[in-house]
């Protein structure tokens, strides 16, 4: 399907996927990883660091279950603390999944194959762990089902015109369906894995999974209109989630967050700060699994000109912020403004200017784009940035309203901290074991780059 | 089912393999062209050559799909409607009980949550799966279909399938091999 479009060398750098791959070479390189490769030290090393760090979940969890949100640094006026800087900070990292499977596909970008279930994969464990942070901040998660509108005794409802109920139903659904489409992804994977496994508990493990697959022409042809359906279907899901996670914001009164920039300004940070994190994953990933010639030069050099314009974009969205501010003319706009960047979280202000703002600046050096670990570098303090730049939203606003006499101050204590740096390991235990059991790379679409899935007809029949 | 069932194995179908994707669409357009109905191509990777080669042009996926975000776009603002305006009416501000703008976000989710689903789920079920037990997988060199290799089969339940002289139609084709398939 994907003809790769041409471009002159001078954009293009290097190849979609090395010459010398055949239908052949590219199953077995990957299913090998899942069904060949031994589990190495290093990999157990990591492993064990992630699934430290998920023990700190559980203990933050625990705590918190036990004595109540109290234990978190959240107060009267700051009452969305880490939690909400959080759970938008992991949902926005997921949106550079659903932009690779879904939009990518429809624009027929064919380097999207390579890394496209790995990024899924991300989008995937980053919701569920920013889906965790809003049920813990209720402050009584065995009652997280009230959200839902179910019909109960007292015939209560949720309100439909809230955000926070639309919140609920964006993440719910995006969720699911981000579930669906890597399944469906992943069905003739698994057929692959089946075929291939020596050992016969592998082979009925992944046949389970496969449903019986069996690359039925007849069966390609629904398979290929499913998929464009549910990429048609996620492209503007992948926008509204997004959005409806800025009109919490947006929708609100308080200086700093009521903007109508918020929705395509929170969205460019998302797809920002999702290509950050796949770089932060892949270049790694790519270097200790040996698949420099699948994850070519070529694919970080495209992930890196996304984070570039797309970190423009924020940049465009912070300038705008400060120039609302001054031209509303609004004594509470301006204060906020002048708050946010000589107040007393100032440091976090500027830190957020450099990291998101200045850093990728050095994108648009061409050798820097194309050196795995001065991207990497960049990529971290790209996360980093787009961590403060919710922390800067979130506490800056709240923190100093429209009354001096409800003013206060937010800081994290070590439970904010345990829960945060617990779903990192949550997130990153996820990833270890995804790159055991699963193929990390689509295979069939692979294999749909290589010449050998083209057709030349022979002439004589 | 074979009217030919000469063997003790109940046979299934006669299967050729083929090493490109080329080759395949030829052979499944002459297979066609020769008025077989009941054949199917398999191959690694999906061939859209292959869909008017075999005249596959099935949009029932679509049309359940459009039938789904239909009732989830319905449902979604009919409950949000139902909820506030029947249910538990609330005055919030002097909204309309129907505050069509502000249940955009929830009909727009729902719809593309049960569209997603009966996407997926009809592809699924429209294809027969899942299927545990497939007769094509009794032929050992099919393990490579999933792989690199493209495979055609007819059916022994075609009207026009007879195993003698579908094996010579089938050689016409030049393939790299042919097999029976046990039922």
């Amino acid at each position: 399907m994907a003809q790769p479009v041409e471009l002159p060398d001078k954009i293009v750098v290097g190849p979609v996927i090395d010459e010398g791959h055949s239908l052949a070479s590219v199953s077995d390189k990957i299913a090998g990883i899942v069904l060949k490769r031994k589990i190495t030290l290093g990999w157990v090393f990591g492993f064990l660091i992630a699934f430290g760090f998920l023990q700190l979940l559980m203990a933050g969890a625990t705590w918190l279950f036990v004595k109540g949100v109290g234990v978190w640094g959240i107060n009267i006026p700051v009452g969305w603390g880490f939690a909400i800087v959080n759970f938008v900070w992991w949902i926005g990292i997921g949106h550079a999944g659903t932009l690779i499977s879904a939009i990518l596909l429809l624009l027929n970008q064919s380097w999207r194959n390579a890394i496209n279930r790995f990024a899924e994969a991300m989008t995937i464990f980053a919701v569920m762990c920013a889906g965790m942070f809003p049920v813990l901040h209720t402050g009584r998660p065995w009652l997280a089902y009230w959200l839902l509108p179910y019909p109960n005794t007292m015939w209560l409802w949720p309100q439909f015109r809230s955000p926070l109920v639309w919140d609920v139903f964006a993440v719910s659904t995006y969720l699911t369906i981000s579930a669906v489409f890597w399944y469906v992804g992943l069905i003739p994977d698994f057929a692959t894995l089946r075929d291939s496994a020596k050992q016969l508990w592998k082979a009925r493990i992944y046949g389970f999974l496969a449903l019986g697959w069996r690359s039925s022409a007849r069966h390609w042809q629904r398979y290929e209109k499913a998929a464009l359906l549910l990429a048609g279907l996620s492209t503007p899901l992948v926008v509204s989630v997004h959005t409806v996670v800025s009109f919490d914001f947006a929708v609100a009164q308080l200086p700093g967050w009521h903007t109508t920039i918020f929705p395509p300004y929170f969205v460019a940070g998302a797809i920002y700060s999702g290509f950050a994190m796949v770089l932060t994953l892949m270049i790694p990933v790519r270097t200790f699994y040996g698949l420099e010639d699948i994850i070519t030069i070529r694919h970080l050099n495209n992930m890196a000109k996304v984070t570039l314009a797309t970190g423009m974009i924020v940049g465009y969205g912070y300038m705008f912020e400060a120039f609302f501010g001054y031209y509303s003319a609004d004594i509470y706009e301006k204060f906020m403004i002048w708050n946010r960047m000589t107040g007393p979280y100032a440091v976090f202000y500027w830190c957020l200017i450099f990291c998101n703002v200045i850093t990728p600046q050095f994108l648009w050096i061409k050798k820097l784009r194309t050196s795995p670990l001065m991207l990497w570098v960049v990529s971290i303090v790209v996360n980093i940035g787009m961590w403060l730049e919710r922390f800067v939203i979130v506490i800056t606003s709240l923190h100093r309203d429209f009354l001096p006499s409800s003013w206060g101050m937010y800081w994290p204590t070590r439970w904010d901290w345990a829960v945060y740096l617990g779903t990192l390991g949550l997130f990153m235990t996820c990833i270890f074991l995804f790159v055991r059991v699963l193929p990390m790379i689509t295979i069939f679409e692979l294999r749909m780059l290589l010449p050998g899935a083209r057709v030349k007809e022979p002439v004589a029949q | 089912m074979s009217a030919h069932a000469i063997e003790a194995d109940p046979l299934y179908g006669l299967m050729a393999e083929f090493e490109t994707a080329g080759e395949l669409v030829a052979a499944a357009r002459a297979t066609r062209e020769a008025g077989f109905k009941k054949f199917d191509a398999y191959s690694p990777v999906p061939i859209h050559e292959l869909d008017d080669a075999m005249d596959l042009h099935d949009n029932r996926v679509s049309l359940f799909t459009l039938i789904g975000g239909l009732i989830g776009c319905c449902g979604g603002f009919g409950l949000a409607s139902w909820v506030e305006a029947v249910a538990l009416p609330l005055n919030i501000g002097g909204r309309p009980f129907i505050s069509a703008p502000m249940y955009i976000p929830i009909t727009f989710e729902c719809t593309v949550l049960i569209g997603g689903l009966t996407a997926a789920i009809s592809m699924i079920l429209m294809n027969g799966l899942p299927s545990p037990y497939h007769p094509v997988f009794n032929v050992e060199r099919f393990a490579d279909a999933s792989r690199s290799k493209f495979f055609l089969c007819i059916e022994s339940g075609d009207p026009k399938f007879d195993r003698y002289q579908t094996v010579s139609f089938l050689e016409g084709l030049n393939p790299e091999e042919i097999a029976e398939v046990a039922r």
